[in-house]
């Protein structure tokens, strides 16, 4: 595969005129908003990479009268820091991106669940808030956004748990189907989109879909923000064109020795340095919801692996069989290896149990487990044995 | 309707339909644990999952929709090899001391462990890194988180059906656990000792607490007298801990198998339940006379029954501003209590202090009534214990009892005589039923104007019945109540019993009698009956309840020839002096914590 270079890009945090996108966009038919989001090819960004343009005209589609639209700002992912950036910066696009979402779904009401560690970012939020919605009273629309806090855990991140923690209730992943364009928050038709996925949305609205499908490649459309931490010399926020490979990327932000790159936080996957060159940052390659952790040679990957499993073994909802008993079985399974006190050919049981929480999981959490576990055992094993 | 195939088999189903409940009708059986019938869906054991043809990950047939050409497979290599992973994980954090368990055998994780998990443990053993005890302080079950394997049946149970949430789910992770409110004992949090947990826990985490060797240390005690009451719910189900189908009446082989296990007098609660019926009668129209002739508020109405305690304690936490609305009466196991200690102590010749009371009831929350302060009128613990009819299953069988074999008896005298009114009280509407049956003619002097005496509106599993009795043709002494409406209302489940609560509370309802059992369809459904209990099971211990009063020569409990001579010898009358002393309770507003 082709790979697109790596190109910095400055989309996301680029001043606008609000208002004038928003009376932009409260002129357009709904279909219009929608139709505009689908082509440009917008994936969500919080890394599961549902295209956002579907999930609105699901939304859309639903006859009840009453639907929300839902911001998930419980930015959680162990090396993500990206939202919080927005947020801090622009987050007017935010509640802009929102109201968007509002007109092309039909939602008078729109949810920020904000991370409960952000909450000293909320005197700056409201007073942009109260800006806001004095901005789009002026354009003669009607759309609210409330503020609802995390707690502190990870789960809360899901979107059906975190429907639960606003609703009041302990925030455990829902059964779907029913999926939340359907029954979601408080029961009613929800979109739920990440904080730059909405961002993203005003900028597609404000610039055209067809100057975003400039950028990206085909599974990858468009520009993303990224956490980038770990051994490098530079740690920060970057906005980066997707469909760079990671040997691209290392290139940029690499001290020179790095052996690994831990693409998409702990629930995303290892790529080892013998496979820079072939990975593609992107759907088509390893996805991201933006962590980029960068790892030299004086890491032990077995304390990566150990932390990863330790952070999963606590933020499991513990509510499904193969996530709860899953993650504390393979974090001491490691642990016994590391040892000696269980064979090395244990870690192939591991690897299959792995396998099984990826299959039998109830939700996105046990089902990416797998990822960082199989990706850092198939590439690392000598460091976990010995 | 929709259709889909499952393991290569056609199958139409109506919309809604789950994948677990298409499979049953081709007669495939997926696992499950975690779903319960009487339970909203959970779909966390993933015990049930499945392999559909396209999709990313298995599903969960308990909770997955069948949908229009769903291509299904329940038993493909990567089914069995998830669910043998599923089935090791569970018991990995699982104390697997199944040889000394109160549920060996009767495990539904051994069971699969059976199918799924034989030989080698596949996984580490996860109990040794957790520091967990038992709870015991409740004196009607046990709690041992170590066996516990996190499927919230009980949390539902105890949400859904009971409105009680004295359990619910807290921390999360590796330290996930079903906490009590604070992590308080169960004994200091808002718990009615129902058992309708334990009777959908599907291990060994949360069992009754077993009195069965201080029950045998009785019987072979010579110096002591051991009498024992058999509950009406008890004989329409004991049999399926024996090996019977749902639904079969084993009253008289369990009375020969009681004599058997070596009780000196085999008698019956149904006895004190028409005696409940004369004096809850009495009470009750006591009640009406007060308030609608002599305008004295000071006993209220709506008057609720009082025979179940998970009932009492419910309204003790959570509405006990209403006790007054409670009948004074105990329970029949506690009227029986009273009387055995006394009136049978001395109509037997026998030195009360020697007298052993023990009780079969198909609850568990009758352990903890039998331990309240209130019942030692007898000047002794009234019930020294209680057994469920789960664990008389297991003295029979422990006694080598065959059951199926044995000849039916009767009970004993006396104390052991009752009507078909008595019998009735073990399903939802019965106290009621057999309440009017009596109240009506005592009235009227006819007996109640329906069909061979079947009240039918009362009956039912619907959870909130309600009723109407016009009164007509009135003797002199109850001319007051001619032509009157006595607006009736049942109620099981506490969820449903919270319902009427409520709208008593805040005036809404205008009842006069009210009858709560704190169990889905009564004591039938009680939390001490034989497991599983659901719907289906309860409905046939119903019909075999109606078929027993139907059966019974007498069923109009003042009709009751025993009763009418304990009121004669010993009781004189009605809510008179001794009844107060004996047969009357009172109650104890609690925190709602």
């Amino acid at each position: 595969m082709k790979s697109k270079g790596l190109t910095k890009v400055d989309l996301i945090f680029e001043s606008i005129d609000a208002k004038e996108v928003l009376a932009k966009a409260f002129s357009m038919t709904p279909e219009e908003i929608i139709n505009q989001v689908l082509e440009s090819g917008l994936k969500g960004r919080g890394g599961a990479g549902f295209p956002t343009g579907m999930k609105w005209k699901f939304t859309a589609a639903e006859k009840d009268p009453e639907k929300y639209i839902v911001c998930n700002a419980d930015e959680g992912e162990p090396g993500t820091f990206k939202d919080r950036e927005i947020l801090d910066r622009v987050v007017y696009k935010v509640y802009g991106g929102m109201a968007i979402a509002g007109k092309a779904m039909g939602a008078k009401k729109g949810y920020i669940y904000l991370r409960g560690e952000y909450r000293f970012l909320l005197p700056q939020l409201y007073l942009e808030l109260h800006k806001f919605q004095k901005m789009i009273a002026e354009i003669g629309y009607d759309f609210t956004i409330e503020y609802r806090m995390g707690s502190g855990a990870y789960i809360c991140g899901e979107e059906s748990a975190l429907f639960e923690s606003i609703e009041g209730f302990r925030g455990e992943p829902r059964n779907k189907p029913p999926y939340p364009t359907t029954s979601g928050l408080f029961s009613k038709p929800t979109s739920i989109n990440n904080v730059e996925t909405l961002v993203t949305a005003m900028m597609i609205i404000a610039k055209g879909p067809q100057e975003y499908v400039k950028l990206g490649t085909k599974d990858s459309r468009g520009s993303k923000v990224f956490s980038i931490s770990g051994d490098t010399p530079i740690p920060g926020i970057f906005e980066l064109e997707l469909g760079m490979t990671v040997q691209e990327f290392v290139n940029e932000f690499g001290d020179g020795d790095t052996k690994a790159v831990q693409v998409g936080g702990a629930s995303g996957f290892c790529v080892p340095r013998k496979k820079f060159e072939d990975t593609i940052i992107g759907f088509e390659g390893v996805p991201t919801g933006g962590s980029m952790k960068l790892f030299n040679s004086s890491r032990s990957m077995y304390n990566v692996l150990h932390n990863y499993l330790d952070f999963f073994t606590e933020e499991s909802c513990g509510q499904c069989t193969p996530c709860r008993v899953g993650c504390q079985q393979l974090l001491k399974g490691v642990e016994k290896v590391k040892k000696g006190e269980a064979k090395s050919t244990y870690l192939n049981e591991l690897v299959k149990l792995a396998d099984t929480m990826k299959v039998a999981s109830k939700c996105g959490l046990g089902q990416s487990v797998g990822n960082a576990f199989r990706s850092i055992v198939e590439n690392f094993r000598e460091e976990i044995i010995y | 309707m929709v259709t889909l195939k499952i393991n290569d088999q056609e199958v139409k189903v109506a919309e809604g339909t789950t994948v677990l409940d298409a499979a049953k009708q081709l007669g495939i059986i997926i696992p499950t644990l975690c779903n319960h019938p009487d339970l909203c869906v959970a779909g966390n054991c993933r015990v049930c999952v499945v392999e559909q043809k396209g999709a990313r990950t298995l599903i969960a047939a308990c909770a997955m929709p069948a949908a229009e050409g769903m291509d299904i497979h329940t038993n493909s290599l990567k089914v069995r090899n998830a669910r043998k992973h599923i089935v090791e994980l569970l018991l990995s954090e699982h104390r697997a001391d199944c040889t000394k368990c109160y549920k060996n055998q009767k495990c539904e994780l051994q069971t699969l462990a059976n199918e799924y998990a034989f030989g080698e443990h596949l996984f580490l053993d996860l109990v040794e890194d957790h520091a967990y005890t038992i709870d015991r302080s409740s004196p009607s079950f046990l709690k041992d988180d170590s066996k516990c394997i996190r499927c919230q049946r009980c949390v539902r149970t105890c949400a859904q059906l009971q409105h009680v949430s004295a359990i619910a789910v807290a921390n999360k992770g590796a330290h996930m656990k079903i906490s009590s409110f604070h992590d308080r004992p169960m004994s200091h949090v808002v718990c009615t000792n129902c058992g309708q947990c334990v009777n959908r826990c599907p291990t060994g985490a949360l069992t009754e607490k077993t009195y069965i060797d201080q029950v045998w240390d009785a019987i072979y005690d010579s110096e002591k007298h051991v009498v024992v009451q058999t509950a009406p719910a008890v004989r329409v189900a004991l049999g399926e801990d024996l090996g019977y189908d749902p639904g079969e009446r084993v009253t008289g082989k369990m009375v020969t198998a009681l004599r058997q296990l070596g009780f000196d007098s085999v008698l019956d609660t149904d006895f004190t339940a028409d005696l409940t019926i004369i004096e809850e009668g009495t009470e009750l129209l006591t009640r009406l006379k007060k308030n609608l002739v002599e305008n004295d508020h000071s006993m209220a109405l709506p008057m609720f029954t009082s025979c179940s305690p998970g009932w009492i304690k419910f309204i003790e936490h959570k509405y006990p501003h209403m006790l007054s609305n409670l009948s004074t009466c105990k329970s029949p196991q506690q009227m029986f209590g009273a009387l055995a200690k006394t009136f049978y102590a001395q109509k037997r010749k026998l030195d009360p202090s020697k007298v052993v009371s023990v009780s079969i009831m198909p609850c568990t929350a009758k352990k903890y009534e039998a331990d309240r302060p209130e019942m030692r009128s007898s000047g002794y613990k009234d019930i020294d214990f209680v057994l469920t009819t789960r664990e008389l299953a297991v003295m029979i069988k422990q006694a080598g009892i065959d059951f199926r074999t044995l000849e039916p008896s009767h009970y004993d005298s006396i104390m052991g005589t009752s009507t078909g009114a008595a019998v009735i009280f073990g399903a939802t509407g019965g106290v009621m039923e057999a309440a009017l049956r009596t109240a009506y003619e005592l009235v009227t002097g006819k007996p109640v104007p329906f069909n061979n005496l079947n009240i039918t509106p009362v009956r039912g599993m619907e959870g909130v019945k309600e009723a109407t009795v016009k009164i007509e043709g009135t003797t002199q002494e109850w001319r007051f109540l001619e032509g009157a409406e006595l607006k009736v209302a049942i109620a099981h489940g506490l969820v449903n019993a919270n319902k009427v609560a409520k709208a008593v509370s805040t005036g809404k309802a205008s009842y006069h009698f009210i009858e709560i059992m704190a169990c889905p369809g009564g004591c039938i459904g009680g939390g001490g009956q034989p497991i599983p209990t659901n719907a289906a099971v309860r409905q046939k211990r119903m019909d075999a309840i109606y078929s027993e009063d139907m059966h019974m020569d007498i069923r109009k409990s003042h009709e009751n020839p025993e009763i009418k001579a304990i009121y004669e010898e010993f009781l004189e009358k009605p809510n008179g002096h001794k009844s107060h002393e004996l047969l009357h309770t009172h109650y104890i507003a609690r925190e709602a914590y």
